[in-house]
């Protein structure tokens, strides 16, 4: 007891509190990450995310068909000749995200648009065919999008996503693959 | 206090034998009975009482409703149908659970322009004023997470279009957002976890309610005049004075409430959570319930994602930071004329901030938005710290018994002995 020094000098006893701090708070950090990681995601809700096949020859030019996969929605639209038109001649330094149609359509299908269905901003449905572009009009806040589903007005700050799909015929996609 | 040490004396055996080993009896009655309040606490003072009753409310129904609901995206809209067609009495359940969150807002509501009003917010009541936010914000996720719970659309996309306000995080947003709903949208495993911790914060908000109390008798009550209780004749010991206004205002709330749940159960909530939830269609019109909608058009009114999340959030965190932007020395806006009109344009503020919540984002409601939003910031961040400066305040009465009684009441003038010594009464 006499013995103890002074706190000017760092002792064995300083270096094993710190020792026991790291080495308990790296148990504490092993043990936590279960419980946080049992939140993700389950191996049942990816393993749904398998791959979903699309006939395409139902699709009326001007319909926009809805779908889900991984739990989410597609919108899956077969665009008129003006629809092309208007998504292909828009001023990329009009967009907040700019991108091309062609980079959002696959070579040669350019009447097909494939994206997801919920609006960028925060998560809800957009109308087809409404707004001032006649892409689609989201009701919550007012986005806006265009026959590419490109935004261009309202909070939403990028464009509605394409997820990764292939054409498996003239007429067939499979959504959830990419070539 | 200090200088009210507890007067509880056991009566029998075995209140002695029991309070020598935990002298819990003793705390209660030092705290709710002997406890000396300031004489001149008026109705907004009695809802703290009415919360804690809301709470025990909410919570014994909401026990009794998880015992007929099933946490299922393919069962719980219609378990909650079976609570109320099936169940008995699953209807006043139901509709006193749901309607019980709306009047739970509507107390604390009061119960923050009370602390705004009369300045309870400034020391020694800081970490008091700090506990009052945490709870209101456990309050706000309690109620979230409820509202998802019969799976209706409301629930459905109210839920979509919250958890998504987290997308907006640089980097890690998106990550987040799928860890909140353990999928890639909001289903089957967002229902089951927000019913856990629906089940699980209101516990957590009673114990921070304790922690609430506690600090609140450290320094006791504030009072309609801002001014502390400087001796025994300032004050009244809490029962019978204040457990007696408690009570009879609790009924007058009672009747509120129960003209809700009995005249008017759904008027507080929204047709479109009695149709199932649907994730491939948003009703056309959507908006939070009441108590959301100020934060909500606050939320709207910034034209950036993620400027709009941050400002929600900031028009609740910016609470906790009032005690040091507020450069008043006085408490009460009863002695302060500015302020007096300030606090009260701030809850017009506030209101309207409402009202352009539940109207459609677009033309002149989002530019009224954007203006009340900027108001509302300015309140707290300009105003408040301003008026400290340049206000004249009245001068402030002595002690609380004179303002009461006047200055010839404060000596010996009083009709009996027990208002002169409250402190020995009880
Ligand atoms: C802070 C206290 C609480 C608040 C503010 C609150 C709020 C809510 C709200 C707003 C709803 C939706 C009502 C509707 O439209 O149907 C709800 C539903 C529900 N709550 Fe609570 N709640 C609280 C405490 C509790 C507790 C402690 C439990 C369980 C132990 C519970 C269990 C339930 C259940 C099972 C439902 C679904 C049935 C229904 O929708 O009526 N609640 N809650
Ligand atoms: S969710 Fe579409 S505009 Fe907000």
């Amino acid at each position: 007891m006499a013995q103890t020094t002074s706190a000017a000098e760092p002792t064995r006893r300083d270096f094993l509190y710190i020792a026991t701090g790291a080495v308990g708070a790296v148990g504490v950090a092993g043990v936590a990450w279960p419980f946080i990681s049992s939140l993700a995601p389950d191996a049942q809700t990816v393993a749904a995310g398998a791959p979903v096949e699309l006939d395409l020859t139902p699709i009326a030019e001007g319909q926009i068909v809805k779908l889900f996969w991984r739990g989410n929605l597609i919108f899956v639209r077969h665009r008129t000749a003006e629809e092309i038109q208007a998504a292909r001649s828009a001023p990329l330094t009009a967009l907040r995200d700019p991108q091309p149609d062609e980079a959002r359509t696959k070579e040669g299908k350019a009447q097909w648009l494939v994206v997801y269905g919920n609006c960028t901003h925060l998560g809800c449905v957009p109308l087809g065919q409404q707004g001032e572009y006649k892409g689609w009009f989201c009701p919550c806040h007012g986005s806006i999008f265009d026959t590419s589903g490109r935004v261009r007005g309202g909070p939403a700050p990028i464009n509605l996503p394409v997820p990764p799909y292939t054409f498996t015929s003239d007429t067939a996609i499979r959504i959830g693959a990419e070539a | 206090m200090s200088d009210h040490p507890t007067t509880y004396v056991p009566q029998s055996a075995l209140a002695k034998w029991f309070e020598s080993r935990l002298p819990v009896m003793g705390l209660l009655h030092s705290s709710f009975v002997a406890f000396p309040v300031p004489r001149n606490l008026n109705y907004f003072w009695t809802f703290g009482a009415v919360l804690f009753f809301m709470l025990i409310s909410q919570i014994v129904t909401g026990i009794v409703l998880a015992m007929h609901y099933t946490p299922h995206a393919d069962y719980a809209f219609q378990s909650v149908e079976h609570i109320m067609r099936d169940v008995n009495y699953g209807w006043l359940l139901r509709y006193l659970h749901a309607n019980g969150a709306s009047m739970f807002f509507v107390a604390v509501y009061i119960h923050i322009f009370r602390g705004l009003y009369y300045g309870s917010y400034k020391a020694p009541r800081e970490v008091l004023w700090i506990l009052g936010v945490i709870i209101l914000l456990l309050m706000m996720a309690t109620a979230f997470m409820g509202y998802v719970l019969p799976w209706g659309q409301m629930s459905f996309w109210g839920a979509t279009v919250i958890t998504n306000l987290f997308s907006a995080i640089p980097v890690v947003g998106e990550g987040i957002v799928h860890f909140l709903w353990g999928g890639f949208s909001v289903g089957n495993p967002t229902l089951n976890r927000f019913f856990s911790l629906h089940y699980l914060l209101p516990f957590m908000i009673l114990g921070v309610a304790m922690l609430h109390v506690w600090a609140l008798h450290v320094p006791g009550n504030n009072n309609p005049t801002g001014v502390p209780i400087k001796s025994g004749k300032d004050a009244v010991p809490f029962h019978p004075y204040m457990t007696v206004k408690d009570a009879f205002s609790l009924v007058l709330f009672l009747i509120l409430f129960s003209w809700f749940v009995f005249y008017m159960p759904n008027y507080l909530g929204h047709a479109d959570n009695y149709i199932p939830a649907n994730p491939s269609v948003t009703p056309a019109h959507i908006v939070p319930e009441w108590y959301f909608l100020p934060f909500y058009a606050i939320l709207r009114a910034i034209p950036d994602k993620l400027g709009g999340v941050i400002a929600m959030f900031a028009s609740i965190a910016i609470l906790a930071f009032l005690p040091w932007l507020d450069t008043s020395k006085v408490r009460s806006a009863a002695y302060r004329p500015l302020y007096r009109i300030f606090s009260w344009v701030f809850v017009l503020c506030a209101i309207g901030l409402g009202y352009l919540g539940a109207m459609p984002a677009e033309g002149g409601y989002v530019i009224a938005s954007r203006l009340l939003t900027a108001y509302y910031f300015a309140h707290f961040l300009i105003i408040i710290p301003l008026l400290g400066l340049f206000e004249t305040p009245k001068p402030l009465p002595n002690s609380i018994v004179e303002s009461v009684l006047g200055k010839a009441g404060s000596g010996s003038g009083l009709p009996t002995g027990a208002a002169a010594e409250p402190q020995t009464k009880g």
